[in-house]
């Protein structure tokens, strides 16, 4: 065996001591390793909490505490700037940190929530995150006030600076806080009217940023720490396969490698001092695998199973008003067209990974996750230990996406992995390959719809049939509602808050046939609303074509009853001048919908040369949201989030061949880049009253604008995903 | 027994010859600052300079650089990320997670050192390197606001 140069102790620098409260930095969650939990409280009562969302410091830093993941979305300064916004601190003193799930739990869930998906971080905990900030900041005043012997209500505070105006004199944060922290916290508090704001609502830079540009963020994939060893690991390529036999003898002698091991059923890992040498070893360890039940499966095989649930006579109803079967029966033209929507690898662009110690009485992991509490329950149940035997110290993401939240089954790989070495830390990797094969890809679906129109071209009917895959049913069962998945469903419900249909059709009829095959799905960004904007959107603009209207007086006409989704339309058609003739060469197309709690729309612009090449120039997109907590990042999300979506629509799809996904690698499974990249011109209505997602919502419509702007280019309709499938030259 | 110049300091290093520079960057020196995110080619997060030139640097056996050649990592790109590229990635905020920045930032910097003035063109078609957060339009700016720092920064 070769041994290697000492490793450069430059990351050491960025441990710091404490559990909680001596985060140094940004607080990204850094933690020295195994820290007793006598030792980390104490760190964390020596400098004063004024409630569980807030530490002062003495040289007045501001540390806010977040419980829900950083993955790029920006939530971390979001929720930040909530907290600092109520406190009436001096931004440019705010730090952050993780408190561990474990650490939740031990204090009765005080942080809530730690999962972040479904665009919830903000507009689920903006109210207990403001309230926390606020009642630190009346404890501060209070503390102050005492000390002076006057009324609190003298007092006023401003940056974190607290003044007498009656005496003059003026006290910091800093200064009071461990008076501050042993004051009974108020019961009610009062928060400030969003116009009030001056932290909330404005684009402040992230916090995040400088680490992010000089190398020095660590991620998961990054971390190190004495005596860890890497892992390298493969899972049997066909899901519901399992290890038949493998060759540990064969690479045990290679370098670096210090264990072979089988994982699970259907999973091998090779352990050695570094992933390059494990990876190497694993490559060269003969594994024979028993695939399985699934091992001829191929694509044209789900696609069958789908078409067949469009047929079905049972299904789920998701949305029914009026007889839809009457109407077709009656109608003076009927418009009938299928469309279909492909397995997605989130491809983040770090892949999965995870670092776990494990020990007979103490089990801790490291990791990338979207939901800290999801991810100890998971480290808890692999570990074969209570939950209050393990913590989960999360890691800033390179990406989630949907991916590193509902399923924690790399981190379930790594903890049993680490239980074959008790005492050593792991850090297991996924290669990119392993990550492609091995996703939890966004749904497979197909939806036929068939709509009634009249004489006079009204829509008078509209039946739309999904058949295919449910997340809920693979991921949380128990999430369903009488064995039907609701989330199938997003953006085409009768109502309520978070994605409801944007037409008034009178007789109408949504309805799911489900039909689940062997590859695993997940929450893909933007999930179900993705595929439902394509099927309604695209399909509006069928109708609108078929009634000899213009798309967009087609759908004005049937939204009325929704002044919300009509408004962001109206917004995006405005500022493109929707019915002025664009640019030579340059065609329209343009989309609406409701997801996550906000209302989006978009029109896109593209041009179609001659030998079929797509060129889509330009986005504008407009979304309202509620409240808008920064205009910069929300900017930053809609561009980001068409990146994703055209990707998608455009290029990606996961195929099946012999059980096994196809595609292996940004060669084989093509992703947006610079040179694809449109000018976004993004248009924020924060109509106040709510709160609605931006890290999602915005992706759904993308797709349908640039196929309804593909057909208005070529007269082709492509109904099934990706677009790179379909020959875009004129016939 | 590998020798390699790594941001000005001269590294050996015990590794297999075939081992991509990008592992013994990670892994043997300790910097990881240079990211892995599909060891093809093909996503260009491991991007660094050799002799100032943008190379990726998972698809290079370390055997194949010379201990003369000056590799520069992100780490070592500048003193107190004082590079007009990572002056105006900070001013634009350009990254979401942050992940592929790195790599981003080392093709946008070896891009200006051989055209300090790229046109809208010739960034799109020079910085192929894969960001799924979906940041593009913000690197375009960076390099934009870079490119224009630099020269003034020049005289
Ligand atoms: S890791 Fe080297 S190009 Fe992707
Ligand atoms: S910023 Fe996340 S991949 Fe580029």
């Amino acid at each position: 065996m070769t041994t290697t140069t000492p490793r450069s102790s430059a990351p050491s620098r960025r441990f710091v001591l404490g559990g909680l409260a001596a985060a140094g930095g940004l607080g990204l969650g850094f933690h020295v390793p195994f820290l007793p939990p006598a030792a980390a409280q104490g760190a964390a009562t020596s400098t004063p909490e004024i409630n569980a969302w807030v530490v002062i410091k003495p040289d007045e830093t501001v540390v806010i505490r977040i419980a829900r993941s950083e993955m790029g979305q920006g939530t971390l300064t979001g929720l930040a700037q909530l907290v600092a916004e109520e406190l009436s601190c001096d931004w440019s003193k705010v730090t952050t940190e993780y408190p561990t799930p474990g650490q939740n739990v031990a204090r009765g869930r005080i942080w809530g929530d730690y999962s972040t998906g479904g665009s919830r971080g903000i507009r689920e905990s903006h109210e207990y995150v403001r309230k926390g900030g606020a009642a630190a900041r009346i404890m501060l005043v209070e503390a102050a006030a005492k000390g002076w012997g006057v009324p609190a209500g003298e007092c006023r505070v401003e940056k974190g600076v607290i003044t007498h105006s009656a005496s003059g004199r003026t006290t910091t944060y800093g200064a009071v806080a461990g008076d501050a922290a042993k004051l009974t916290p108020p019961k009610d508090v009062v928060l400030k009217d969003p116009k009030d704001w001056t932290i909330a609502g404005k684009p402040v830079a992230r916090l995040d940023t400088l680490p992010k540009v000089d190398g020095s963020q660590i991620y998961g994939i990054d971390l190190t720490m004495p005596g860890l060893l890497n892992a390298a690991i493969k899972d049997c390529p066909v899901t519901g396969g399992s290890v038949k036999s493998f060759d540990a003898k064969a690479v045990e002698g290679m370098p670096g490698v210090r264990k072979v091991v089988q994982v699970g059923d259907s999973a091998v890992a090779v352990v050695a001092d570094t992933f390059w040498r494990a990876k190497t070893a694993l490559d060269a360890l003969p594994i024979t695998w028993d695939e399985g039940p699934n091992a001829r499966v191929s694509s044209a095989d789900i696609a069958a199973m789908l078409a067949e649930g469009l047929d079905a006579k049972e299904a789920y109803v998701g949305n029914k008003g009026g007889d839809v079967a009457v109407a077709l029966s009656s109608a003076a033209k009927v418009v009938e067209a299928t469309y279909g929507f492909p397995f997605q690898n989130h491809a983040t662009m770090e892949p999965m990974n995870a670092t776990v110690r494990w020990t007979p009485e103490r089990c801790e992991a490291w990791a990338p996750t979207q939901n800290g509490e999801g991810a100890l329950a998971a480290v808890a149940e692999a570990s074969g230990l209570s939950a209050s035997k393990c913590d989960v110290h999360k890691q800033l993401l390179g990406g989630g996406f949907g991916r590193r939240g509902a399923t924690h089954d790399w981190l379930r790989q790594a903890v049993m992995i680490a239980r074959e070495m008790p005492g050593t830390p792991i850090k297991m990797i996924w290669t990119r390959e392993e990550d492609m094969i091995h996703g939890r890809y966004h749904p497979v679906t197909q939806c036929r719809m068939r709509a009634a129109l009249d004489e006079k071209g009204e829509l008078t009917g509209l039946h739309m049939r999904i058949s295919g895959q449910s997340i809920l049913a693979s991921v949380a069962p128990n999430r369903m509602v009488d064995g039907k998945d609701p989330v199938v469903f997003q953006g085409l419900n009768p109502s309520g808050p978070e994605a409801a249909i944007g037409y008034t059709i009178p007789n109408l009829l949504v309805d799911h046939a489900m039909r689940n095959p062997h590859i695993l799905p997940g929450f893909w960004r933007g999930v179900n609303m993705n595929p439902n904007a394509i099927y309604l959107e695209c399909f509006m603009d069928e109708l609108a074509h078929a009634a000899g209207q213009d798309p967009l007086a087609f759908r004005l006409k049937l939204m009325g009853n929704h002044p919300k989704h009509r408004a962001v339309l109206q917004a995006v058609a405005d500022k493109v001048g929707w019915g002025t003739k664009p640019a030579d060469g340059i065609h329209r197309g343009l989309a609406q919908m409701m997801g996550f709690g906000s209302y989006v729309a978009a029109v896109a612009e593209v041009s179609v040369d001659g030998e079929g090449a797509l060129k889509v120039h330009r986005i504008v997109a407009a979304t309202d949201c509620g409240h808008a907590l920064n205009p910069q990042q929300i900017d930053a999300q809609i561009a980001g989030s068409f990146v994703y979506g055209l990707s998608a629509a455009l290029y990606g799809e996961c195929t099946v061949k012999d059980g096994r996904i196809e595609q292996t690698n940004f060669d084989s499974y093509p992703v947006m880049r610079m040179d694809a990249m449109p000018k976004v011109e993004s248009i924020v209505i924060p109509s106040g009253g709510f709160w609605g997602g931006v890290g999602e919502p915005t992706i759904a419509v993308a797709a349908p604008a640039v196929l309804n702007a593909i057909f208005s280019a070529t007269g082709k309709r492509v109904r099934q995903i990706p677009v790179k499938n379909t020959d875009l030259r004129r016939a | 027994m590998v020798r390699l110049n790594v941001n000005g300091s001269v590294r050996e290093v015990e590794v297999e010859p075939d081992t991509p520079l990008l592992w013994v960057i990670r892994e043997q020196i300790g910097l990881t600052g240079t990211k892995y995110g599909c060891g093809i080619a093909q996503c260009g997060s491991c991007t660094v300079h050799i002799d100032g030139a943008a190379v990726r640097s998972c698809s290079m056996p370390v055997s194949s650089v010379t201990a003369e050649q000056k590799i520069v990592t992100i780490e070592g790109l500048s003193a107190g990320a004082s590079h007009p590229v990572q002056k105006a990635w900070a001013q634009l905020d350009v990254p979401q997670c942050g992940f592929c920045q790195p790599g981003m930032i080392m093709a946008s910097a070896a891009l200006l050192a051989q055209n300090p003035r790229p046109s809208e063109a010739e960034i799109r078609a020079e910085i192929t390197n894969i960001c799924r957060c979906g940041t593009y339009n913000r690197v375009l700016a960076g390099i934009q606001l870079a490119a224009e720092g630099g020269e003034s920064g020049r005289g």
